[in-house]
């Protein structure tokens, strides 16, 4: 097991490697310049700094000099925010979207698991129907619409919550819910459709027959073998959420770093990109790590190999 | 001898999008204490929707019970609550299914699956439960058993799986185990083991088994008694004797018939033309008439009821009324019939 988690974590390190690379060249594929936009500086000064920036040297040995920085935890200093390090625009930007990925997909897989169990239970009656319908529509609707109507009904309307802005835990609340439609509505279809399955199969038969309750059996026997190909889905759409909803933190002016990485990416805040970039890759790839661990967590067949089989 | 199990009259239908498929039209058989009756027919014939219908599984709600009785030890379970059942199923009566590949939880070590019922029933603690559990799993023939409780079902064969759906079924001591062709999904050498392993467990536990299958080589091997089932009905019901030396409707014939042994390698094996009747709409009079060449014109108009042949010998078919002309098996059949004694002379 130790030595399933050290081989796969030398793979992340390649992988992030690559992931560096190509977005390094490709950023520089980018037409224009930090500067292309500053329109008071003159030609001359335009060619100063970039000079200092090291940015006249051959992209190859600007990509040397990045990889060296990034080897010793230098993400560099970006060009547009103040001549900020990057490392500290991620941290600062990071935790606003961090929070409200993480609270939006705990709770909307966690109603979605919930939907889609009792629709499982009682299918084709009318609890299964409306669960299907949210889950149809939560899927379908993009998110700023419910955003929208959310900002209209709760905040401007009623008054219960601020519009927009990022201070404190009630400044969440509808962003949370906003973002959390569509785990939700993911949820919910794939419990619904798998647990069916499950619910049908030959050991909750077994299980029956041993005088086992029915929650027992859905819970008990259904439930976690219910859950496997929605921790498959779930692992994508936990990277995507934690890493920010440009639209959302948009509609309520959230300083997140989706927002950010819009911004520095019309800029050619080149730091900024690559800082952002490989910041989301690394997610990515310890989020899959954590999925292939739970996997086996839940489904003892997947488990790695090492224990006693 | 007691009654332990009396099923009188049993209708129970599916309600489809295509209509009532009519499963089980009044189905009639007794079973005394620590007796093994065998159920035998063709797919579709009505022997698993009965044997659910006992454990109270039937699939709700397109399975309904139209009628009748199931007398466990005296008391009605049609007229049974779910929580009720619930304390009967797996303690009273238990089950073994057929498929062990897909019979046990893939995510459950075996031994919480066996230990599950205990703790329910029995009201043992874990630690309990789990030396009676590792004993049962000895008791199956399960070897290491204290290292077995600890794997997963993915780490058993499909023999070692049966045995372990044998162990859970046998828990609580049941006084009824019903037996769903637990030997069909198994190859040849394992179904001898696993069916050893059942009759030598019987015989220790004294309790009552149903074994359903459509193998009459099972059931000569297994059964005291034995029902046969055609559409949803008992057509024949005797002791092994009686069904396998004696046998009067011409569907069990046909089952005989088409068995094959060991000298019948150079005749044609016999074949029970047609298939079986469409249950969304039962044929009137007797079902196995249109794959009857014997069938008599009143088969097409009346049912035939129950005749006795002896005190342990029923057969519904008209052939069996006094009216009715004389009719021999065939002689395949027949042959069949002495093979079988001859078999039986030589053990």
């Amino acid at each position: 097991m130790f030595r399933y988690i050290l081989q796969r974590l030398f793979y992340m390190l390649i992988t992030l490697f690559i992931i560096a690379t190509v977005t390094f060249f490709m950023m520089k594929m980018l037409p224009g310049s930090p500067l292309s936009a500053e329109d008071k500086l003159s030609e001359e000064q335009k060619a100063i700094v970039l000079e200092k920036y090291g940015l006249n040297d051959p992209v190859p040995v600007q990509y040397l000099r990045y990889m060296g920085g990034l080897v010793k935890g230098d993400l560099g200093v970006s060009f547009a925010f103040d001549n900020t390090p990057v490392t500290k625009i991620l941290m600062d930007r990071m935790g606003p979207s961090l929070q409200l990925g993480f609270q939006s997909l705990l709770i909307g897989s966690f109603i979605g698991i919930i939907l889609g169990l009792i629709a499982a239970v009682f299918r084709n009656g009318a609890i299964d129907y409306t669960s299907t319908i949210i889950a149809v529509l939560g899927s379908s609707i993009p998110n700023f619409v419910f955003a929208g109507i959310l900002q209209y009904v709760f905040a401007v309307r009623l008054e219960w919550f601020p519009v927009a802005l990022w201070g404190g835990f009630e400044y969440s609340i509808l962003p949370t819910i906003a973002l959390m439609i569509f785990p939700m509505a993911t949820a919910a279809r794939f419990i619904r459709t798998e647990m069916v399955d499950v619910l049908n199969s030959n050991f909750i038969l077994t299980a029956r027959a041993k005088g086992i309750s029915e929650v027992g059996v859905v819970f008990k026997h259904g439930l976690r073998n219910g859950l496997i190909p929605l921790i498959t889905v779930i692992g994508p759409m936990a990277v995507s959420m934690m890493t920010g909803s440009m639209v959302i933190e948009q509609i309520f002016a959230i300083p997140g770093i989706g927002e950010q990485f819009v911004t520095s990416v019309t800029l050619n805040d080149y730091p900024t990109i690559m800082g952002t970039t490989l910041l989301f890759a690394f997610l990515f790839v310890v989020i899959i790590l954590i999925i292939d661990l739970l996997y086996g967590l839940i489904d003892p067949r997947i488990r790695v190999s090492g224990g006693n089989s | 001898m007691s009654k332990l199990l009396e099923v009188k009259d049993l209708k129970v239908s599916f309600n489809t999008y295509n209509g009532e498929v009519q499963a089980v039209r009044g189905v009639n058989f007794d079973l005394n204490k620590g007796e093994t009756l065998a159920i035998v027919g063709e797919s579709g014939s009505g022997k698993s929707v009965t044997s659910t219908t006992l454990m109270g599984l039937l699939p709700k709600p397109q399975g309904i019970i139209k009628s009748g009785q199931i007398l466990f030890e005296g008391e009605d379970l049609v007229k049974k609550s779910v929580k009720e059942m619930q304390k009967i199923r797996g303690n009273d009566i238990a089950m073994v299914f057929q498929d062990p590949m897909s019979s046990l939880n893939p995510t459950m070590k075996v031994g919480n699956q066996i230990m599950e019922g205990l703790i329910k029933h029995q009201n043992m603690n874990r630690a309990d439960a789990k030396k009676k559990a590792t004993e049962l799993l000895e008791l199956v023939g399960i070897p290491q058993p204290d290292v077995r409780m600890n794997q997963y079902p993915h780490q058993f064969s499909g023999g070692m799986r049966q045995r372990v759906v044998i162990a859970i079924a046998l828990a609580c001591n049941p006084k009824l185990l019903i037996a769903d062709e637990p030997t069909t999904a198994l190859d040849v050498t394992i179904q001898a083991q696993i069916l050893e392993l059942m009759k030598k467990i019987q015989k220790e536990t004294n309790s009552a088994l149903i074994f359903i299958t459509h193998d009459l080589g099972v059931v000569a091997n297994v059964a005291d008694r034995v029902a046969v089932m055609y559409a949803g009905k008992v057509v024949e019901v005797g002791t092994v004797d009686d069904i396998f030396y004696n046998p009067k409707h011409p569907y069990t014939w046909g089952l005989l018939g088409s068995m094959p042994t060991l000298d019948s390698a150079e005749e044609e094996l016999y074949a029970i033309p047609g298939s079986p009747p469409d249950m969304l709409n039962p044929p009137k009079g007797d079902a196995f008439a249109p794959r009857n060449k014997f069938a008599l014109e009143i088969d097409t108009v009346m049912e035939p009821p129950m005749f006795k042949v002896s005190d342990t010998h029923y057969a519904a078919t008209w052939l069996l009324h006094e009216d009715a002309p004389k009719i021999e098996p065939p002689e395949s059949v027949k042959r069949r019939m002495q093979g079988f004694s001859k078999m039986e002379g030589e053990q």
